[in-house]
């Protein structure tokens, strides 16, 4: 196994650019558990974790979040998402949140990252750079399955880049314990009250990230009538029309941690829970 | 012995809150475990296992993995040097399967090379060609007559009947229950660890992070082929026990190598390995029948258990016999009939964990005297301390019980400590769900529940159980000492502190030193069934007392005071004791004789927070009154009260080793879940301190009784707060969300032989 420490982007993209097959560690929260138990052994491993062009957090109506901000700084600095924020806290123990990063989160890319369903209802786009330049991918296309995404072996990811969407957002998880768990079903909700858009990502429901069209403009219509600069109070039937819409968007599976009925079941909580939290915030 | 007083007072006596000595070094990563063990040339030790729970070895090469680089040993059953099987109470269990695997997991072969990686390489590139066979994982249909044997005698590993009174008596209210528990691991942080190195004596010594030394060896010797006189055992630095290093794991393996390769070699497991590699809590199956008065007086119990114990004995026999005898609870119980049984299947092997056999049936008579106060109308706690055992009552084993009892008092002490200050909180990271900021209190409902339990210390049914102390108060340019060397297993529990604090006490002299327990001082018995205080420390205690009687006659002799230590002791006083508790007798047909030596005792409270509608679960309190005789230590006895309910939550609500067909399914700390400090809760703590007159200074034993009824106090609180029924822990979100009780598909009428079950 070789593993170099990278002192410049460049010499990153350099490296990815000449071998087939490059490992990056930046965190290294996914990778050492792999390696630890025996999974992986990758042969060439690139530590990008001391590039500090890619730690800034850039906030200017449009968040630019390098790829190496931790799940910590997330907590410790505004990033401009209280729903981040909040699933930043879900993730691991303050160890993991010191080391763990957004560009993990996507590199990785695992249905059951915390961050994911939040980028996704931000519809975050994903900078990805390469020698041959860079390119800018909605979040809901970069991912394609379970730890698969667009990026090329060649490109590194960058940063994640938002619109700030206002304070109506919450980030919910669910898991069998009560902090350091992976999440059975994760839930993120976006209501852009200038924009007027809706915006969700469900979590550990199907093989990517989810989204939940027909929840979107179920709740878009809630606000058109309602106003969406003010306060709203849904409904005890909206709220539940909203949860039942929110959990027929998934496509789950029974695994280790849950069953697909229980995640159904939890996502229609959690959607009803939800869209009456961020109604009630302007 | 007549014993003079105590003058010297120094700190650090019996009674007091005393720091341990390996408390520091612990927490701040400087003491060193078993798996921190290094010696000059040593080599790596990996271990081959059966990926299949039930199979024929049909043929085994090793020729690529001995090519490889590193390699310096690769040994099958084909290279051992006896056939000779061990195991902690049936010799029933290969050193390297040979012929046949019958548990995914079960050690195949095992490879020494230059780094770990090499080893770990080389085992995987082992050829073993296995024919798979039919896989027995339900240890009901395992005891069905026709089910294939998975060893020569069939698959009872251990039969248990306790017959008491009139056990088909009648009663004017009866209930009935079927109840069931997951395998929980004991998941000590640190992993198996040892390390062996030959001697030039043709012998080898192994320093090992284990809970018996002297059982070890009794196991070790006979698979190495040498006499026990040639194999010297250390104890290495211990990461926590809770049971899992009672088994022989990886000890033979590593003496092996080192006596192949002559060289130092090491093995220490990864997680997922350990998972494999020890045994686990034996999950069950329980059909109880309680019968009581209209005034809420037992009547009678009926229980059939059945006890998963996986593919090997290890200690299955004790389990099922602790399951029966303490299957009735802490009461009057007049009338009884409890078949308890263990079956061998193709499930990871299961013996020994904290609780030992009590847990299980625990969980399941709380939650009966539940359901019977309801059906009654008392109040739980009331119908408890109406039942209660007392001093001098007969347990449904027929044994008086004497010394201390107090069962009442722990109910009504426990049911009266303060409940939490606040109703349910707003604050999400305090609401079930926790980090996950699910609810600020929608959905959230409050639940109690209580439980008490039972079960004993020390070795029972006629076990010579007893271990020895060297004690010797000298002096050195520092002034006097206490050096103390026995062979007690420090697991994480402290007896090394009692230890010393009874030394301190004793001798009145505050500069006490423990030697490093190895195998050359004879056995202190295994850091289990909470006998440590009582055993070795009844040891050291009967060892000061010799030393201190010398000390007087040497006073007395030179004419000088007994506290003229510096006088004294120009020749040091060292003396040896072994010490046993009284007798106990060997378990008769009925199980109806004085088996065991005293019983603890201990009540929980549980208030819980239950998301109905995620089905999660915020633990907000646990209240405990405990026997303890006397508490030595009492900031170590609290810990081991508040680690005990964090055990007994993690099997109420998250831990489960979850099988499917004989495979672990979640052999990892990201899947197989322990308790967070976010869910474990405040713990207000009662100590009842009724000295036992056999045990040194009173003091019982505290390790196990707290896992024993937490559990289900916690469980109660959820269907208090739920109304759900679950008989099964660990409780899943889904029980409470979709109530679907637990069913095993089998009917035994409680109390009958699960021999004769049919499917339902």
């Amino acid at each position: 196994m070789s593993v170099q420490v990278a002192r410049s982007i460049d010499a990153v993209l350099d490296h990815l650019s000449s071998v087939s097959e490059a490992t990056l560690l930046a965190g290294g929260t996914d990778l050492m558990v792999e390696i630890n138990f025996g999974r992986a052994r990758p042969p060439d491993v690139v530590a990008i974790d001391r590039l500090d062009e890619l730690k800034s957090l850039q906030r200017n109506g449009r968040v630019r979040m390098g790829a190496l901000v931790t799940y910590t700084r997330m907590l410790d600095e505004d990033p401009g998402s209280l729903a981040l924020r909040e699933a930043a806290r879900t993730v691991g123990s303050p160890q993991i949140r010191n080391a763990g990063t957004i560009g993990g989160n996507l590199g990785t890319c695992s249905p059951a990252g915390d961050t994911l369903p939040v980028l996704a209802a931000l519809d975050a786009t994903v900078v990805l750079r390469s020698r041959a330049g860079e390119r800018r991918v909605r979040f809901i296309e970069f991912m394609t399955g379970p730890k698969r995404s667009v990026r090329r072996a060649d490109e590194l990811v960058t940063a994640a880049e938002w619109d700030e969407a206002g304070p109506a957002q919450t980030f919910m998880k669910v898991g069998t314990r009560n902090a350091m768990v992976i999440a059975v079903a994760g839930l993120a909700l976006v209501v852009d009250r200038v924009r007027h858009r809706v915006g969700i990502g469900i979590g550990s429901c199907g093989p990517t990230i989810l989204g939940a069209p027909d929840a979107e403009r179920f709740a878009t219509g809630m606000f058109d009538e309602a106003g969406w600069e003010r306060p709203s109070w849904p409904s005890e039937a909206a709220r539940t029309e909203f949860g039942r819409l929110v959990a027929s968007a998934a496509r789950p599976i029974d695994d280790v941690r849950g069953t697909a009925a229980y995640r159904r079941q939890v996502l229609s909580v959690m959607g009803a829970r939800a869209i009456a939290r961020v109604a009630e915030l302007t | 012995m007549s014993i003079a007083p105590v003058r010297r007072r120094v700190r650090g006596g019996v009674g007091e809150s005393f720091e341990r000595p390996d408390a520091v070094p612990k927490v701040k990563g400087e003491f060193r475990y078993g798996s921190d063990l290094n010696r000059e040339g040593m080599l790596f030790g990996a271990t081959l296992r059966s990926p299949h729970p039930h199979a024929r070895i049909a043929g085994i090469d090793v020729a690529a993995a001995k090519r490889l680089p590193g390699v310096k040993a690769v040994i099958t059953a084909a290279e051992l040097p006896t056939r000779q099987r061990f195991g902690l109470m049936k010799l029933d269990q290969p050193v390297l399967a040979s012929g046949r695997v019958r548990y995914v997991g079960e050690p195949v072969a095992i490879v020494a090379a230059d780094t770990a990686e090499a080893a770990r390489v080389a085992a995987k590139a082992i050829d073993v060609r296995y024919e798979l066979l039919p896989a027995i994982t339900d240890p009901i249909a395992a005891l069905q007559p026709g089910a294939t044997p998975l060893h020569k005698p069939g698959n009872v590993i251990e039969e248990v009947r306790v017959v008491h009174g009139d056990p088909d008596a009648r009663a004017d209210i009866v209930i009935e229950g079927e109840y069931a528990l997951g395998m929980q691991d004991q998941a000590a942080l640190g992993p198996e660890a040892g390390l062996a190195y030959p001697r030039a004596d043709g012998g080898v010594e192994l320093h090992v992070a284990t809970q018996w030394l002297h059982e070890d060896l009794r196991q070790i010797a006979p698979c190495l082929g040498l006499p026990e006189s040639k194999v010297r055992l250390v104890l290495a630095g211990v990461g926590g026990a809770f049971g899992a290093r009672e088994d022989v794991t990886l000890q033979i393996h590593a003496c092996l190598l080192a006596l192949a390769t002559k060289r130092p070699v090491r093995m220490t497991y990864g997680r997922e390995e350990s998972f494999y590699g020890h045994v686990h809590r034996h999950p069950a199956a329980l059909f109880y029948a309680h019968g009581a008065t209209k005034q809420g007086r037992l009547v009678f119990v009926r229980a059939t258990i059945v006890l998963d114990g996986g593919a090997y004995a290890s200690s299955s026999p004790a389990v099922v016999a602790n399951a029966a005898c303490f299957g009735a609870g802490p009461y009057r119980v007049p009338n009884a009939r409890i078949h308890a049984v263990g079956a061998y299947t193709n499930n990871p092997p299961t013996g020994a964990m904290r609780g030992f056999g009590a847990v299980q049936s625990c969980f399941a008579y709380e939650a009966q005297m539940d359901k019977l106060a309801t059906k009654l109308g008392i109040d739980p706690v009331e119908l408890r301390e109406r039942n209660a055992v007392r001093n001098g009552d007969a347990i449904v084993t027929n044994q008086a019980v004497e010394g201390s009892a107090p069962v009442a008092e722990i109910v009504r002490r426990c049911a009266d400590l303060p409940m939490p200050e606040s109703d349910i909180p707003s604050d999400p990271i305090a609401l079930p769900g926790g980090a996950g900021n699910l609810t600020v209190g929608e959905g959230v409902r409050r639940g109690v529940g209580f439980a008490a339990g039972f079960k004993n210390v020390c070795y029972s049914h006629g076990f010579d159980d007893f271990a020895t102390a060297r004690v010797r108060l000298l002096r050195d340019e520092r002034g006097p000492m206490v050096r103390v060397h026995t062979a007690a297993a420090e697991v994480g529990q402290g007896v090394v502190a009692v230890c010393a604090q009874i030394a301190r006490t004793e001798l009145g002299v505050e500069r006490v030193e423990i030697d490093p327990p190895d195998t050359t001082i004879g056995s202190a018995g295994s850091s289990s069934a909470s006998r440590q205080t009582w055993m070795t420390g009844g040891a050291v205690l009967a060892a000061c007392r010799e030393v201190k009687a010398e000390l007087l006659s040497r006073a007395r002799v030179a004419g000088r005071s007994p506290d003229d230590l510096p006088g004294l002791l120009g020749e040091p006083i060292d003396r040896t004791v072994t010490h046993r508790h009284r007798d106990t007798q060997p378990r008769n047909e009925d199980t109806q004789n004085n088996g065991h030596v005293a019983f603890l005792f201990a009540a929980h409270r549980a208030v819980v927070d239950v998301d109905v509608e995620t089905g999660l679960v915020k633990v907000v309190q646990i209240a405990t009154a405990q026997d303890v005789g006397k508490a030595i230590n009492p900031l170590a006895v609290i810990g081991q009260i508040e680690g005990g309910i964090a055990q007994g939550l993690g099997l109420a609500v998250m831990e489960e080793v979850q099988l499917q067909d004989g495979h672990v399914r979640n052999a990892s700390f990201t899947d197989y879940l322990l308790p967070t400090t976010l869910d474990m809760p405040p713990v207000v703590v009662d100590l009842i301190e009724h000295p036992h007159p056999d045990a040194p200074y009173g003091a019982k034993g505290v390790g196990e009784p707290p896992t024993i009824s937490s559990t289900p106090a916690i469980v109660a609180a959820i269907r208090d707060a739920t109304g759900r029924e679950l008989n099964r822990v660990p409780v899943r979100p889904d029980d409470i969300v979709f109530d679907v009780p637990y069913r095993s598909g089998w009917r035994i009428s409680p109390g009958d032989d699960p021999r004769r079950a049919s499917r339902t």
